[in-house]
């Protein structure tokens, strides 16, 4: 008995000797609660089997007891939550490598994110080879060895802590002795080949177009607390590969019957792996339920071990070749029969086993089968093996198509794609010398495909001579002997039963996908790896057609769980998206800017002094603007250097106005539209020579423009002799601006006569500051009297300093883009992108004077004059000022077609325009916005009414000019 | 992650292209002459070619160059990648 071997050891369930651990070294960790030991090379799963510990977690819907119901990914239901060092989420205790200290717990059936902040570093890299290779078991090991001979670049990537695949678990021979020898004298031919990147747990999760792949490596997981801090923990590699040998081998599937979700029910084969690679018993008492001859190396390897077998066998007779084996070790073999159900609860003790009953599984309401003669069998473990899928998710996701094998009952590879073969197992080869013999194959194919000679190649290793093997049965459901089929689990992550999918049926469902949608069946942690086979299955039974003609839903990367930050990568925080900081960043954190990220740009917003918040220091830095003199830090605006003989064609021809008649040393506002008309991006031109010119963009716009106009210049004007260049980098540029703005652009330019009469509105300057040299522009966004400094970024510093110090006297305020936005809202000048949104002309704007009548065309000039731009309901731009002087109208508001006075009407309500900017002003002393309204400009003096939080507030509409309209400020 | 042939700088990620639409879609030379339905033809309306379709492409962070190419829009394919100035080669 079980309890009596508990109370002698700590892990009765370990063998005396034998598997891939290291027996020497003894790990402790914490499963729920409880102090365990294992040894390095242990999976969490093996290290709790050893101490005789099934039940790991409960089921999400019902709560029921799960286990460890394989030794792998496939696993459906050993879910974990890691706690120490790091808490992790949903992981499988198959698949959780053993370190001293780790702390875990099951799941019921979710996991918890953690609350702080991961510390762990991840990384990416990237790598090119000839030939990946998926898998390092005897194919892949195999495809790989073929590959490296010929001196191709190769890459070979498995999942698992060590190579070997399915011989790590076997116990098979190679070349006369255990195979894991010829593993590890692979692996060392591998390492000794510089070309060869051989990379172990990692999983190729993802294959993607012209051979490239994703994997994840997991570097340091398996290290515990004594991860090196050096060492990212994860990293993903982006492979890019000529060609790919898939040699993923297959997966055990399970038969459904009745209750078989209880704790010490796993796949057949994973018994095996946990006696051979771990050194663990999974029981004392087994029952071996199987419909193929492949669990019969199970059953004898366990009897050797000292199990207690029993072969549940749904074939007539025991394979031939097996009758033998079982007779001379005691195992009976009851052939004809199922398991129809368990008893236990933490842990199964009974397999309930009949005869194979006749016919499958009916449509729910359907006659059941009759009570069939059963037999309660004692056990503590119960082995189920109802054959093996290949597993072909990547060749899948690679689209490639599938074929439903009968004899096997699985879908294969249909075909071996242009760039991806696939073999061994993963091709439906189960025997090892056909998986030697396909991995050579693949890889001969693979070379021959890129171009790399290949001489003789060396013989295959010899193996054992495969069994014969007997006809396997082909059994989805054992159907229920009492009807009952709502705890017959088709997905145990899910909880999703036979009586599920009957429901789907019975809804009308005939596809995978649908049923898989309708029953939450796959969608789960291991994305349906036994069940979606069997849901196949099942549905072509329910069908009454097969899995042929119902086929599987489609495969999607990832193959297993990817996290988040794995993914991320380096590119979080600060490294998520480049940080753009202007050369006079470091002034404006000294001064305590408040920012906004402009695209990629950090601009000061706003310099609050003490006990502000943004409004009171907008309105403040508004006033001084307004009644002195202000200094932004413009250096993001776009600036383009165009150069050529045909520099001034190309801009007539993207500009709405004439640009090409701008004299050198003067400047000129322009808009630039689409061929639709509509008003892409605006700002300044300064002509500084006869062939160049200097374009402004806004911030936001910079790249667009600049793309915009290489691409008119590319494909439809090569022959205009122009050169295009981003300087916004390479230029600072500080406006200074207010009444007083002249006072300090003389002072610091002392040689430069900043009169009216020598320095006029729209025209610039070039003059030097201690040799360096500088330009200045009459430029004004906001009315008042205003320069434009423009200096190399590398003095740009020292420049800003200076402009500050000569403002002194006047109270030079340095204001951010929240003052700038008032500003040249006051004065009606819109922002491209906030006042307008693509649909919006620079007529509806009010800007007919940038509209060019002379000139023959320009871009956007023809969708002027189609009928839709001259319908006078169009939105036009307009100011609105709230008439309870005390409302900021939220951005965003929309004018509703109500009366003043009038109630708001049910729904659907007519909107005839909406705020695209709205202030607080400190010059007008009230609220204020601007709009785009249907006919707005007919309507200026009218009351409109806007719902705002609840309450219908009414404004007048204006022209959008609200300060200066008659352009007095303009000179000081 | 697809590989565009660049016509400059060889087989590069998609990423780094941007899509221009429809190739051989030539502003029209006399814009005033032409009706609104004419002139809204040239302004919104494309192909939806299934199959073989010649687009634009730009390697935008590459050498910013347009270039022209076929692409069977139902596997996302390149047929051909040629100059602005070369007519549409036949690919099927």
């Amino acid at each position: 008995m079980s309890t009596t071997t508990q109370a002698t050891s700590a892990a009765p369930f370990r063998t005396s000797a034998g598997g891939r651990i290291d027996r020497s070294r003894t790990l402790e960790f914490t499963f729920g609660g409880q102090t365990l030991s294992g040894h390095p090379g242990d999976t969490l799963a093996s290290a709790l089997l050893a101490s005789g510990r099934h039940q790991v977690a409960t089921s999400i819907k019902l709560g029921r007891p799960r286990g460890v119901g394989a030794a792998w990914a496939e696993d459906p239901s050993s879910l974990v939550q890691v706690e120490e060092p790091f808490p992790e989420p949903m992981l499988l205790a198959s698949t959780v490598e053993l370190y001293d200290g780790l702390v875990a717990d099951g799941l019921p059936g979710q996991g918890r994110l953690a609350d702080l902040a991961d510390s762990a570093r991840y990384d990416a890299r990237h790598l090119h080879v000839d030939v990946l290779v998926v898998g390092a078991g005897p194919a892949g090991l195999q495809a790989a060895l073929t590959a490296s001979r010929a001196g191709a670049r190769v890459a070979l990537v498995d999942e698992q802590s060590e190579a070997g695949g399915a011989l790590l678990g076997t116990g098979e021979e190679v070349d006369g002795g255990p195979a894991v020898a010829w593993v590890e004298a692979a692996v060392a031919e591998l390492a000794a080949d510089p070309e060869v990147t051989h990379l172990q747990r990692t999983t190729v999760f993802g294959v993607y177009d012209d051979g490239f792949a994703l994997a994840v490596e997991r570097r340091t997981d398996h290290l515990g607390l004594e991860a090196p801090e050096h060492l990212s923990r994860q990293r993903v590699w982006r492979v890019r590969s000529r060609r790919t040998v898939v040699a993923t081998g297959a997966h055990e599937r399970p038969v459904v019957f009745t209750d078989n979700d209880r704790p010490g029910t796993m796949l057949a084969g994973s018994a095996r792996t946990f006696l051979h690679r771990y050194g663990v018993l999974a029981g004392e008492r087994a029952v071996v339920f199987t419909t193929n001859d492949s669990a019969y190396l199970t059953a004898t390897e366990l009897a050797d071990a000292g199990v207690d077998v029993t072969v549940v066998d749904t074939r007539a007779q025991v394979p031939p070749s097996w009758q033998v084996a079982c007779a001379s070790r005691g195992i009976v073999v009851r052939t004809g029969s199922v398991v129809s159900g368990t008893r236990g609860e933490q842990r199964v003790t009974h397999a309930l086993v009949g005869p194979r009953p006749e016919g499958g599984v009916t449509a729910p309401g359907a006659a059941v089968a009759d009570v069939v003669e059963r037999e309660d069998l004692p056990c503590d473990l119960l082995l189920v093996s109802g054959g093996w899928n290949p597993a072909v998710h990547l060749y899948s996701q690679a689209r490639g198509q599938l074929r439903f094998d009968e004899a096997l009952g699985a879908f294969l590879p249909a075909q071996q794609l242009p760039d991806l073969a696939v073999a061994g197992s993963a091709a439906g080869t189960f025997d090892l010398p056909g998986c030697l013999r396909q991995g050579q194959e693949a890889a001969l194919a693979a070379l021959a495909g890129v171009g790399v000679e290949v001489g003789e190649p060396a013989p295959l290793p010899q193996t054992a001579a495969p069994a014969p093997v007997s006809a396997p049965d082909l059994m989805w459901v054992v159907p229920a002997v009492d009807g009952d089929t709502t705890r017959q689990f088709v997905d145990l992550q899910r909880d999703a039963t036979v009586a599920d999918v009957q429901r789907a049926v019975g809804a009308g469902l005939r596809s995978p996908e649908h049923v898989k949608r309708y029953t939450t069946i796959g969608t789960a942690h291991d994305q349906g790896k036994t069940s979606g086979i069997v849901t196949s299955g099942l549905l072509g039974e329910l069908l009454g057609s097969g899995p042929q003609d119902v086929g599987t839903t489609t495969f999607r990367p990832p193959y297993t769980p990817v996290a988040f930050a794995t993914l991320a990568g380096r590119s979080r925080g600060s490294l998520f998206d480049p940080e753009r900081t202007t050369a006079v960043h470091d002034w404006h954190v000294a001064h305590g800017a408040q920012w906004e990220d402009v695209g990629q740009w950090k601009r000061p917003r706003h310099y609050p002094q003490a006990g502000e918040d943004m409004e009171a220091a907008v309105l403040r830095e508004c006033a001084a603007v307004r009644g002195g003199v202000g200094i932004l830090d413009g250096s993001t605006l776009g600036k383009i250097d165009v150069q050529g003989a045909d520099a001034g064609e190309l801009l007539d021809r993207l500009y709405t106005n004439l640009m090409s008649s701008l004299k050198v040393g003067r400047v000129r506002y322009g808009v630039m539209c689409g061929p639709d008309g509509m008003v892409l991006d605006d700002g300044v031109v300064l002509r500084l020579a006869q062939d160049r010119w200097m374009v402004m963009t806004t911030t936001g716009g910079a790249a667009k423009v600049l793309e915009w106009m290489e691409e008119w210049l590319q494909t439809e004007w090569p022959h205009l002799r122009v050169h295009l260049a981003s300087v916004t980098e390479q230029w600072a540029a500080f406006p200074v601006v207010g009444p007083r703005s002249r006072d300090v652009v003389g002072a610091v330019f002392p040689g430069v006569d900043v009169s009216n009469d020598a320095f006029g509105f729209m025209t610039w300057q070039e003059t030097t500051l201690d040799d360096v040299p500088v330009r200045l522009a009459r430029i004004s966004f906001s009315g008042e009297l205003a320069w434009e400094v423009h200096v190399g970024s590398w003095y740009a510093a020292e420049v800003w300093e200076r402009l500050v110090a000569a403002g002194q006297p006047y109270g030079i305020t340095p204001y951010g883009t929240e003052t700038m936005h008032v500003l040249r809202a006051e004065k009606g000048y819109p922002i491209i992108g906030q006042d307008t949104d693509g649909t919006v002309t620079p007529q509806d704007l009010g800007m007919n004077w940038v509209v060019s009548k002379k000139k023959a065309d320009f871009v956007g000039k023809r969708s002027f004059a189609r009928a839709e731009n001259a319908r006078p309901d169009r939105k036009q731009l307009v100011g609105l000022l709230p008439t309870d002087r005390e409302t900021v109208l939220p951005e965003g508001s929309q004018v509703v077609d109500v009366a003043a006075g009038e109630e708001l009407p049910a729904p659907p309500v007519p909107m005839v325009g909406h705020v695209t900017s709205s202030y607080r002003s400190a010059y007008l002393e009230r609220p204020f916005a601007l709009a785009l309204l249907k006919g707005g400009r007919e309507r200026v003096g009218e009351t409109v009414v806007l719902p705002v939080a609840g309450r219908l507030v009414t404004a007048e509409v204006t022209s959008p000019v609200l300060v200066d309209p008659e352009g007095a400020r303009r000179d000081g | 992650m697809q590989l565009i042939e660049c016509p400059n700088c060889g087989p590069r990620e998609e990423v780094e292209f941007s899509y221009g639409g429809q190739a051989h879609v030539p502003y029209p030379t006399e814009p005033t002459e032409l009706s609104d339905e004419e002139w809204a033809h040239y302004v919104f309306f494309r192909d939806n070619t299934r199959g073989d379709l010649a687009e634009r492409w730009c390697h935008s962070a590459g050498c910013r160059r347009w270039f022209n190419a076929v692409r069977d829009t139902v596997s996302y394919r390149f047929r051909a990648i040629y100059r602005l100035d070369e007519p549409k080669p036949v690919t099927s």
